[in-house]
């Protein structure tokens, strides 16, 4: 199979189970998950993953501390990260950018936004 | 596609729902304790964090859904929160009476939404509680926030820009009560770095507040993974660096080192025998002692009924739960049997009135029993929403057009039996669409729609649940079928094979009617691994076919493992069970029937001939001198293959709960477990599919 892989970084269940419903409308993706940070860490060694959906604030290893170790790691520098964030974190966002994020998109998700960012990165 | 969502969206609005509900229930008891120790002035940040977060996630989840009350009243507690846990805000009691406020009309809110729109709470409760919010935020209880500090800390830029603001105000926080600053590097293998890590930071916050933690990459980077955590602690290096001592682990100290012989040399006041040294650290702050709790006089008793009904059990908690009840079977068998004793010897109303209870006993058991057995039942509907993503993904993948139909989804299947038979089930399917649908051309070609149906319905029969998938593809072609099967050499002669039996041969091992090999369904996982993984859970699957109309696929299975009917049986004098979903008939021989081919007791049954196994032998039975001259044969079955038992007596059928016999005795052979019968006797229960493979192997 040819099917690109996304993996979904985020404390919530819910927004989780919202994103991957999202997402499989758009098209044929396989979707990982990862509750947290430490999830992620785990998850990337074994699966190839070709994009990124990942919350900043969660316990223990943040999003940001996500995306730097990213960023600076050979194997994964090259995959684009998106950020899911509120419009209070303007802050959070912006160290993101510094830090490499590609895109930011804010809760409540527009699903034309995600379309848009999927077919950009992944199309 | 719309189709397709709903089940999905529907799934997400009931995990938005628990989630919410269990969101608001921990903001009001981390509410709680903030409000304890609120008149310290000294807020653990992890509690405040924690609640902050809440908050956070409450505020996307109900923006995501559409609840707009919700997502605007916790955007605006989140506000606050931030203020606070950012040092921007004091806490008081005014602040916290303002989010108990706020957090009662959440519980409010998000109560009411099962009741639908028309439930919810007065808008005039939000706003007032927004206005308080946001005089709050007006006040000019603020700290001027100091940036310089973070530079002398010869932290790398990597570092800082990971900091959220959130982590950059606890180091200032930190620094402003003079705390020390620490580095704790950690090397950790990829395989194991959850719980190293764990531990090493379980360590760190005995003696300290964890800042942020760094991954990063290790110079060897093929096995380990570095991290990097920021803490802050009252304890000198000689007392924190061994309390996190870990392989691989290295603590720096970095704000403390740079300073003391620069203030040593500067500040050292003329010595005094009596006097300490002056580059001493000064005696950590005294831990803040808690506030008794105040109660909350005006909060109205919360109502103890929940939202979501739903209630996480481990199944081995039921298990252990329904040996409890067998046990309680037991104790009931003997007062019973008390019971008529006593009434026996002389009449007694002590005697009649025990036996009266005993009767109650028993029904009020009987009942038990049953809702044991009801909490291990999930609809097989949780199935179905894995297949709609399968089918679509194939479809897909094979360029044809595919509609799913579910019915009697909420038919209730025991939870251990429906996660067995998901993988046989997405065989199935995957082998509909490939294999039986199909291409819009030969549909629309052949007078069918372009569409092709899978139809997926479950319903219960006596005992058995019965889930059948069908499609409108080509069917299966049975002269394609004898074809192969002769050349593998299955068969002889194929005049004598019905089309019922041709069809069995689609799951022999090493059968297939596909010459080309697919990706999807051309891994080499022939029907033989899915009738295979069927009968594992003493299920059985038949097929219905008509070419060019369609293929239905028929899979039997006991509602749950736990209770099963059984067919008691007697042989040598010892009684023995055995599961009724394995037996297909019973006969009566006599010496004439029986034949020996190749050493080896078979009788003829009808077209087939059926191989004997006189269970006397394989359990190693004494066996009495007399060899009666007529016997019972009951004949098992075990996917395709087929058994006959010769036994001495068919006691009648009867429920039985299987128990395992341990570990010790797990290794036997043709005994699955052990069961107890109502008149306190415990009989073993025969293990038809290890029977069968032993015998059929080893030609005994």
């Amino acid at each position: 199979m040819n099917r690109k892989t996304i993996l979904i970084t985020d404390d919530s269940t819910a927004l989780r189970a919202m994103l991957v419903s999202i997402i499989e409308s758009l098209g044929d993706f396989r979707i990982v998950e990862a509750a947290n940070g430490f999830e992620a860490l785990r998850l990337l060694p074994r699966e190839h993953v070709d994009l990124i959906f990942t919350d900043i604030n969660m316990p223990d290893i943040n999003g940001l501390e996500l995306l730097s170790y990213l960023r600076n790691n050979p194997n994964y520098e090259h995959i684009p990260v998106i950020i899911i964030s509120t419009e209070g974190s303007q802050g959070d966002i912006e160290k993101g950018r510094l830090l490499g994020a590609n895109e930011y998109v804010v809760k409540p998700l527009d699903c034309s936004d995600l379309k848009h960012i999927i077919v950009k990165y992944l199309g | 596609m719309a189709d397709n969502n709903n089940p999905l969206i529907s799934k997400a609005v009931r995990d938005f729902l628990a989630e919410a509900e269990e969101i608001v229930e921990h903001l009001g008891s981390e509410l709680a304790d903030l409000a304890d120790v609120a008149d310290n002035g000294d807020v653990d940040p992890d509690l405040l964090n924690a609640i902050f977060r809440g908050a956070h996630s409450l505020k996307g989840l109900a923006g995501m859904f559409g609840f707009a009350d919700i997502s605007e009243l916790s955007h605006n507690m989140e506000n606050l929160l931030d203020w606070l846990r950012l040092g921007k805000l004091k806490l008081d009691a005014g602040v916290i009476g303002v989010l108990l406020e706020a957090h009662d009309v959440l519980l409010s809110l998000v109560r009411s939404l099962p009741e639908g729109e028309g439930g919810g709470e007065p808008d005039g409760k939000i706003s007032a509680c927004t206005a308080r919010i946001n005089a709050c935020l007006e006040e000019p209880n603020r700290d001027a926030a100091q940036a310089s500090p973070l530079e002398a800390l010869g932290l790398s830029e990597q570092v800082l820009k990971s900091l959220t603001e959130y982590e950059e105000h606890r180091l200032l926080e930190n620094l402003s009560k003079g705390k020390n600053i620490y580095r704790v590097h950690a090397s950790l293998e990829l395989a194991t770095f959850d719980q190293d890590l764990a531990a090493i930071s379980d360590a760190i916050k005995t003696c300290g507040e964890i800042i942020s933690t760094l991954p990063s990459m290790s110079s060897n980077m093929e096995t380990n993974i570095d991290f990097d955590i920021l803490a802050g602690s009252a304890h000198a290096l000689e007392e924190f660096a061994p309390a996190v001592r870990h392989d691989s682990v290295t603590v720096a100290l970095l704000n403390g080192d740079p300073e003391q012989p620069a203030a040593g040399a500067a500040t050292a006041p003329p010595k005094n025998g009596n006097e300490e040294p002056a580059n001493l650290p000064a005696p950590p702050d005294a831990l803040p002692a808690p506030a008794p709790a105040s109660p909350a006089a005006g909060t109205p008793p919360l109502s103890a009924k929940s939202i979501s009904r739903t209630v996480r059990v481990d199944i081995g908690k039921l298990d252990e739960l329904m040996n409890i009840v067998g046990e309680l079977v037991l104790a009931h068998s003997s007062i019973a049997a008390l019971a008529e004793r006593l009434r026996n010897e002389r009449f007694s109303r002590v005697a009649v009135e025990l036996g009266k209870s005993a009767k109650v006993l028993e029904r009020k058991l009987t009942d038990l029993q049953k809702g044991v057995m009801d909490i291990r039942m999930i609809p097989v509907g949780q199935l179905y929403e894995k297949m709609s993503r399968i089918v679509r993904t194939i479809s897909r993948e094979q360029g044809k057009k595919v509609e799913l139909l579910f019915y009697g989804a909420d038919t209730e299947l025991d939870k251990l039996i429906v996660e067995d038979i998901s993988d046989p089930m997405m065989h199935i399917i995957r082998n509909a669409i490939d294999h039986g649908i199909e291409s819009p051309e030969k549909r629309l070609a052949a007078g069918k729609p372009e569409k092709g149906v899978i139809k997926i319905s479950s319903f219960q029969k006596g005992n058995h649940v019965v889930i059948e998938v069908e499609d409108d593809g080509g069917g299966i072609d049975i002269d394609k079928v004898k074809d192969r099967a002769l050349q593998k050499g299955f068969v002889q002669d194929l005049g004598a094979v019905s089309d019922k039996d041709a069809l069995d041969f689609i799951f022999l091992p090493g059968f297939s009617t596909t010459d080309q090999v697919s990706e999807v369904s051309g891994r080499g996982v022939g029907m033989d691994v899915v009738r295979n993984n069927i009968a594992a859970i003493s299920g059985m699957v038949d097929i219905e076919t008509t070419k060019g109309r369609g293929t239905r696929f028929i899979i039997t299975l006991p509602i749950t493992l736990a209770i099963i009917k059984s067919l008691i049986i007697s042989c040598a004098g010892r009684t023995y069970a055995l599961p009724v979903t394995s037996v297909l008939e019973s006969l009566l021989l006599t010496g004439g029937d029986i034949k020996t081919v190749e050493r080896r007791e078979v009788t003829q049954l009808r077209d087939t001939t059926l191989p004997l196994l006189r269970l006397e032998e394989f359990l190693c039975l004494n066996r009495r001198s007399d060899r009666p001259e007529e016997f019972y044969v009951v004949v098992v079955g075990v996917a395709e293959k087929r058994l006959g038992v010769v036994v001495d007596e068919l006691l009648g059928q009867q429920d039985i709960v299987i128990k395992s016999l341990g570990d010790g005795f797990r290794r036997f052979p043709g005994i699955a477990g052990a069961a107890d019968l109502g008149d306190q006797r415990t009989i073993l229960v025969l293990d038809v599919g290890g029977m069968v493979n032993d015998t059929l192997r080893s030609g005994s």
